[in-house]
């Protein structure tokens, strides 16, 4: 089999990978090594010290009224907020409306992906008839189709689900193609001379072998399908955390709005841990994977 | 030698096999008895390789034939063996599902991994994998060995550490065995027969036995091969047969 075409490569695969710990563990590698006096400890204290300090900024340029509540409440008063909310239930029933539109659209858009690459990897005939379509249509921005959505579905969950699906198709997609063209040929060989049959082949050595890009389409189709849920749900929904937002925004609560960016960033956030255990967990043979060595 | 069945591991009639205008293997003519280890010798391009691939069913032939009884194994030069299985696994991939992991165990045992069952192939060496790999093919019990070069990327001592190894194996499993391999002294160590492969064809033959001495068939190889000087060529040994070209 030969390597997948550069447009399958240019795609999610090689973009730079959308971890914020990633990144900021990178960064302080790098220091250490420029400064080799400082103690890991001490760095450790000052990560934490910065983003610390403009809480207190923040929480101190609110209480002394420089900065109206209606434009940004303080930090106390969103956690008071969330305690409230959480009481109450209000926000629990939010959360999982949103997470079960997310996990749906997810569901859909990953089999579609996965179906559609799987077929792609495996017949070029296939190929031929679908990838062109498949990647002009990745070409548009998805969330251009927003508009067209709302005139299709309404402001309703099929909407919602719709474009979280057409968000996740992509990234799954390429990856799965991706993967299955690049298990190596030589292992192929092996299947034919241990007489494997074409289903054991596939089992045993094609789709374990295209796991580790799968999962990178998975991570990246997580990171996709929360973006594509906040902007659904912000344009028009009657319940989620994008409709707590909105309807805080009617009464300029922007204590509760706040709240909801927070939560969107830790739901963001941890989706990609999920997206990490996974590939520890399936990718234990994996020498890059094995120790958290990424 | 141990009773060796009437119908041999494999036998090649007038094989030819072309890679376009190109004939890499021009009626080549091979029989491998069971219990027999054959070395293939040449430069590289002569065809040995090409010959192990059509042996092995992994290219087509363009004409002639081969008759093996069942399916050979393969060991290759690099381990080939699963990232993603564990020893066992590969081992007994291809074997039926039922009693595998027995079965495997006893096959790394017999190469001194019997009690790393359940670990990965990336905690092994190189030689320990190549291990593994030659379990992988006798596990299959075949009737016919291909081996391709499977010591090449081994540093010497595990090299001689493996022939030995394959020595004992092949001695209890008595399949036929192909060698294909540069090294001559690896053949002189292993084979009951040395073949000598140049243009497609079989173009030397010496069969090693208590009368030719290890020396003289090594001298007659390199000087074969064009290794040693031209004249000491004319003076190979009168027990060598030449094989009709």
């Amino acid at each position: 089999m030969s390597l997948a075409d550069p447009r399958v490569r240019g795609g999610y695969a090689l973009a730079p990978k959308p971890s914020l710990r990633a990144s900021s563990a990178r960064t302080a590698g790098r220091a250490k090594a420029a400064d080799a006096d400082a103690s890991p400890r001490g760095l450790l204290a000052l990560s934490w010290a910065a983003p610390i300090v403009v809480l207190i900024v923040w929480e101190a340029l609110c209480r002394g009224g420089y900065v109206a509540p209606h434009v940004l409440p303080a930090p106390s008063k969103v956690v008071q907020t969330a305690i409230k909310l959480v009481s109450t239930g209000s926000l629990f029933h939010d959360l999982g409306v949103s997470l079960l539109r997310a996990a749906t659209g997810f569901a859909i858009g990953g089999l579609i992906g996965f179906s559609l690459g799987v077929t792609v990897g495996f017949s070029r005939v296939a190929e031929a008839a679908i990838d062109r379509s498949v990647q002009m249509i990745r070409a548009v921005p998805f969330l251009a189709a927003l508009p067209l959505t709302i005139i299709w579905f309404g402001v309703g969950e099929g909407q919602k689900i719709f474009l979280v699906s057409l968000g996740v198709v992509f990234p799954i997609y390429i990856n799965t193609i991706l993967g299955i063209r690049q298990v190596d040929p030589k292992l192929l060989e092996l299947a034919q001379v241990q007489g494997l049959s074409g289903g054991t082949t596939i089992r045993r050595i094609i789709l374990p072998g295209a796991l580790p890009s799968i999962l990178t389409g998975v991570r990246y189709a997580l990171a996709v399908a929360w973006l594509a849920l906040v902007v659904a749900e912000t344009v028009g929904a009657q319940a989620g955390l994008g409709f707590l937002a909105m309807d805080a925004r009617e009464f300029l609560r922007t204590d509760v709005i706040v709240l909801t960016i927070l939560i969107y960033a830790l739901i963001g956030a941890g989706s990609d841990s999920i997206a990490r255990v996974l590939e520890r967990r399936l990718l234990a043979w994996h020498p890059n994977y094995a120790k958290g060595a990424r | 030698m141990s009773p060796i069945s009437a119908a041999p591991a494999v036998a090649v009639r007038r094989l030819v096999r072309r890679y376009g205008e190109r004939t890499v293997i021009d009626g080549l003519d091979l029989t491998i008895q069971r219990g027999e280890f054959v070395a293939l010798l040449g430069e590289s391009g002569c065809g040995k390789t090409t010959l192990l691939r059509a042996l092995a069913g992994l290219d087509p032939i363009d004409g002639g034939s081969v008759d093996a009884p069942g399916r050979p194994a393969v060991v290759f030069q690099e381990h080939r063996l699963l990232p993603w299985g564990s020893l066992w696994r590969n081992v007994s991939l291809g074997q039926p599902e039922e009693g595998a992991r027995t079965r495997a165990a006893e096959a790394l045992a017999e190469v001194g991994l019997g009690d790393r069952l359940d670990d990965w192939p990336r905690n092994l060496s190189g030689g320990q994998a190549q291990r593994v790999a030659l379990a992988r093919a006798l596990v299959q019990e075949p009737e016919l060995l291909l081996l391709d070069e499977p010591f090449a990327a081994l540093d010497a001592l595990t090299r001689l550490r493996m022939h030995q190894l394959v020595k004992e194996l092949i001695a209890r499993h008595r399949p036929g065995v192909l060698l294909v391999t540069h090294d001559v002294d690896e053949a002189l160590a292993l084979a009951d027969r040395i073949l000598l492969m140049r243009d497609g064809a079989i173009a030397h033959e010496i069969r090693l036995s208590d009368e030719v001495s290890i020396q003289a068939a090594r001298a007659d190889l390199l000087a074969q091969l064009g290794v040693l000087p031209a004249d000491r060529r004319q003076s190979s040994p009168a027990s060598l047969s030449q094989t009709p070209a």
